[in-house]
This record gives C-alpha cells, sequence and structure tokens, in this order.
C-alpha cells in the first residue's frame, strides 16, 4: 500500500472520531429544529446549548452567550470586521488598523471597506513574523475605531503578542479583533486573559467538522445583525442551527484542549527536527520566526525550485503538503506572506509548508526527511534558475 | 486544478531533459520573478534538430509542457520546429488547466529562440527566418 503522510492540517484536519460519534444522533435520529417545542426540538436546543457551554469552557469565556455560532472562520472575520466598522463609524472613526500578513478573509474585506471610504493601515510583520506592539500604538490615530490582527499565521506560523496588543487597543479606545482560526484547538487560548472583544475561530482546523465556526463577541458590543432573519444566534445570525456540526465542532475542541498539552510538546519536538534537517539544505531557509511558532509549523524556502513541482513531486511520494508559489496560490504573485517577510519573489516561488496534527507520528517526519531533499535534488539538476545561483556564487 | 496524465508523465519522466555541452543554439524565456525559466538547447545538422534537450525552473506544467516541446522538434528540420505552436503542445499533452496555457506558450517561445541563437551563431540575421519573437509574456498570463 502506498504510503501517505497528510502535512497540511493547516488547511483542514480531519474529523475526529470522537467528533463524528458526537455528531451521529443530530444526523440520523435527533433531527429536530432547535427552535421547535416538542421533545425532538428540545433534544437539538440542549445539545446546542451544551456545545456553546463546553467551548465556552475550553476558551475561558465567562459568558457563552458571548459564542455565536455560524458557518466558519471566514463569516466570522466578515462579521467582525464589517460590524464593528459600522460601529465605529457611528462614532466618525473609519481608521482601521491590521498586519499586511492577514488572511484574505480579513484583508479581502478590509479591501472592500476602504473601497467604502474607510481608511486601513497594515502594519509590518518585519522579517520575522512578528508585529511590534509599539508601532501598533504609533499607528493609532484619533480615528481609529478597530484593529483586527491575527493570533496566529496560517502559513508561517508565527504567533503575535496578542494580550499586549489588545491591551494598547482597550487604552486608546479602540475595538480589537482576533482572527484566531489557526490558534484556537491548537495552542492555548484564554479569551479572558487576551483581553479582544473578539475572536473568530473555525471547526476544521481542530478536526472538527467543516463549514461550522464561531465568533466571540463581547458582551455590551452591538454588532449590527449578520443574517436577518429568525432569533437564531439572539437574532445577530439567523437560520436553523446546524446542530451536528455545532456538536462536532465542540467535541473537537475538548478533545484538542484535552490533549494539547502533551500533544505540543511532541509536535514541536518533531517540527524542530524537520527544520533541523531541511536547513542542512544548500540554499533553504526557515520562514517565520523560530521561537513564536506554532508547534505543528514548517515552512521552508528552497532556492532554484518551484514550490508547485515541490508538491506535484511530494504527492507522487505520498505526502500532501502546500506552497506559497504564484502557481498555488492562484493569483499572479506568491504569497502575500511570505512577500510581508520581505522574501524576493524567486525565492517566495521556492516554499513548501508543512503542518502537523495529532495524527502526525515521528515516522511521518523522517519519511519526509527521507524523501524531500532527493526531490530538491532533481529539481536543481533541471533549474536554469538554480545553475545561474551556483554560478553567481562560484565568480 | 488537475493535470492529465500525460502531463503528469512529462513531469515524472521529463524527456530530454539536462545541459547539452556542444548545443549549436540556446535560448531561454522567461523569468524568475514571474516563477518560470525555460532554456532549450538544439543540435543542428543539414537544417535538421538531431539533439534537442531543456533545463525549467517552474511549475509541473512548465517542466512537462518543455518536455513535450522537445520531444515534438526533434528530428524535424528547422522550418518544421517553427511551426510548433502553443496549441500543439497543449493538445499533445491532452490540455492544461486555463492557467497554465502560459506555460505552453512559453515552450513555443523557447524553441524559437534556441533556433534564432543557431542563426545567429551561423552570421544569419533571425529574424529574417525566425520572425521576431514577442516580449516575454507577463507573469502569468490567462489566456
Ligand atoms: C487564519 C485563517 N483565517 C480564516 C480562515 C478561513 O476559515 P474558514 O475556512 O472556516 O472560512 C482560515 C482558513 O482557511 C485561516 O487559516
Amino acid at each position: 500500500m502506498e504510503h501517505r503522510v497528510y502535512a497540511d492540517n493547516a488547511a483542514t484536519t480531519k474529523l475526529s472520531s470522537r467528533a463524528l460519534n458526537a455528531m451521529m444522533p443530530y444526523l440520523t435520529d435527533n433531527f429536530g429544529n432547535a427552535s421547535s417545542i416538542y421533545t425532538e426540538g428540545g433534544a437539538a436546543r440542549k445539545a446546542v446549548d451544551q456545545a456553546r457551554e463546553t467551548m465556552a469552557q475550553c476558551l475561558h469565556i465567562k459568558n457563552p452567550s458571548e459564542l455565536y455560532f455560524l458557518s466558519g472562520g471566514s463569516e466570522a472575520d466578515n462579521w467582525a470586521i464589517k460590524g464593528a466598522a459600522e460601529l465605529s463609524l457611528k462614532k466618525g472613526k473609519n481608521h482601521i488598523i491590521s498586519t499586511k500578513f492577514e488572511h484574505h478573509a480579513v484583508l479581502h474585506t478590509l479591501e472592500y471597506l476602504e473601497k467604502h471610504g474607510y481608511e486601513v493601515t497594515l502594519l509590518d510583520v518585519h522579517e520575522d513574523g512578528l508585529v511590534r506592539p509599539e508601532e501598533f500604538e504609533a499607528a493609532i490615530r484619533e480615528n481609529t475605531g478597530l484593529a483586527t490582527i491575527m493570533f496566529a499565521n496560517n502559513e508561517i506560523g508565527t504567533i503575535q503578542p496578542i494580550q499586549e496588543l489588545s491591551a494598547i487597543a482597550k487604552k486608546h479606545g479602540v475595538l480589537f479583533h482576533t482572527d484566531a482560526v489557526q490558534a484556537v484547538g491548537t495552542i492555548p487560548v484564554n479569551v479572558e486573559e487576551l483581553g479582544v472583544d473578539m475572536l473568530s475561530l473555525s471547526g476544521h482546523k481542530f478536526h472538527g467538522p467543516k463549514g461550522v465556526g464561531a465568533l466571540y463577541l463581547r458582551k455590551g458590543i452591538r454588532l449590527p445583525n449578520l443574517v436577518h432573519g429568525g432569533a437564531q444566534e439572539r437574532g445577530y445570525r439567523a437560520g436553523t442551527e446546524n446542530t451536528a456540526g455545532i456538536v462536532g465542532m465542540a467535541e473537537a475542541l475538548k478533545e484538542s484542549c484535552e490533549v494539547m498539552e502533551e500533544r505540543n510538546i511532541r509536535l514541536a519536538r518533531l517540527r524542530d527536527k524537520l527544520i533541523d534537517s531541511l536547513l542542512t539544505i544548500d540554499r533553504s531557509r526557515i520562514n517565520g520566526d523560530r521561537v513564536h511558532r506554532l508547534p505543528g509549523n514548517v515552512n521552508v524556502c528552497f532556492h532554484g525550485v518551484e514550490g508547485e513541482a515541490l508538491l506535484l513531486s511530494l504527492d507522487l511520494k505520498g505526502v500532501a503538503a502546500s506552497s506559497g508559489s504564484a502557481c498555488t496560490s492562484g493569483s499572479l504573485d506568491p504569497s502575500h506572506v511570505l512577500l510581508a517577510i520581505g522574501l524576493p519573489h524567486e525565492v517566495a516561488h521556492g516554499s513548501v509548508r508543512l503542518t502537523f496534527s495529532t495524527e502526525t507520528t515521528e515516522e511521518d517526519v523522517d519519511y519526509i526527511i527521507s524523501v524531500l531533499p532527493p526531490i530538491i535534488e532533481r529539481l536543481r539538476a533541471m533549474s536554469p534558475l538554480w545553475e545561474r545561483i551556483i554560478a553567481q556564487d562560484n565568480t | 486544478m488537475a493535470y492529465s496524465e500525460k502531463v503528469m508523465d512529462h513531469f515524472a519522466n521529463p524527456r530530454n531533459v539536462g545541459e547539452m555541452e556542444d548545443a549549436d543554439g540556446i535560448g531561454e524565456v522567461g523569468n524568475s520573478k514571474c516563477g518560470d525559466i525555460m532554456k532549450m538547447y538544439i543540435k543542428v545538422k543539414d537544417d535538421v534538430i538531431t539533439d534537442v534537450s531543456f533545463k525549467t525552473f517552474g511549475c509541473g506544467a512548465a517542466i512537462a509542457t518543455s518536455s513535450m516541446a522537445t520531444e515534438l522538434v526533434k528530428g524535424h528540420t528547422i522550418p518544421e520546429a517553427l511551426q510548433l505552436t502553443n496549441k500543439a503542445v497543449m493538445e499533445a499533452l491532452d490540455g492544461l488547466p486555463p492557467v497554465k496555457v502560459h506555460c505552453s506558450v512559453l515552450a513555443e517561445q523557447a524553441i524559437k529562440a534556441a533556433v534564432s541563437d543557431y542563426y545567429q551563431k551561423q552570421g544569419i540575421d533571425p529574424k529574417t527566418v525566425v520572425g521576431e519573437i514577442p516580449e516575454p509574456i507577463e507573469c502569468h498570463l490567462e489566456d
């Protein structure tokens, strides 16, 4: 049988069997509508309420009613940012601060707002992929109403000092949102300690089902309704609840929180082993700070090699990974994240991202270590760019 | 995006890959900023391309189209090689995803660039035979 290693867990994760089992009743016998008053409806209502409590507990959210269920990370980001922008405008504030390397769910939302008269400042993330709190504070103006800064970057895995940033925002009366889609279920997230006003999360990044997520919205912040209709999610987001999805997401988060500490020690060791090994390859570089980094994230560039060719080669060897090359980003340019940390285009084209989960084993990592170097060698042997790099070096 | 079996075959087992030491003509197109560079080498005898090889930095389609283009001109006369179109390269590969069409254009241009270089080395103005080779296309021009 072909050996498959799934190393693209930042893209999505496999549904855990615990989550699936928790979901099954709501896909079968307990099909009732949570808004109905009879027995079947009651069971669904209870399940949704319980899920909210479970998740609030995992995330240290005082009041479970501050957690709103919706369809995923993109929807949570859109609601938080557009909603808070609208709120701020009522106070005459039309300036928003974010960073250059946010997910497109944030960046494209900000572009939309710019077209509608908002001003946006995107903070530099420097070579290490980290926001500097003092630069954030310096960017705050009289008319700044909102800041949105991601918790952990989806490509290079760097973790931002959210607690410090949100304290600065608070001091200046600026609403603070964080896209924590890559952080929740992956590293400890304590909403109370973080002091954020809004936080986005998505179920499928931590072994829950796809198409379900949540926004933490601090009590007292009255965002405009996201979906007009029924009274679901306190009227903010109408539509019959995705009971099974919500239950599965909550179960997956609970499981992630239970195993997190031990798992992260293990994954950080595997991550460091893989990074150290890949960095022994000639003209390779690690992207993003090595210390403030998600435990399962490896992102490396190899000069003279193009990322898509690298991914196809890995796939032929049974390894699923991703890249920030233009060919895989579906646009004209390589990943905006890699450009934001200052990589030249030709280097950014040669990136590979390998991301682990609880299912990743040492054998998987050893297998990657055994198949990747020969692939680089093969692609470089046929690369005129590599030939040029070597020639330049020898002169 | 999915590649045809032919594309994957030419990617995994590229034909005529590698540098040619005693090439009569060498052509290079594309640029590293856009993420693809193709370099073609030809050996010519009595107006016939007796040998051809390539080196490519680029995505799977860039490697596969280079490989296929060398197959399509090998053993053919120069006038025949100059007739090679990107469409012919694509068809021979059972098609390319729309965003990869530019790779086949680069492959066509790489062959023309190698022939140009050959004429140049022969002291013949290539423009009279090959015509103008268009400026390298924009990064990832989508047809
Ligand atoms: C940082 C970040 N934000 C937002 C999203 C979007 O989440 P979803 O796919 O649930 O809409 C993702 C995942 O792709 C992500 O990594």
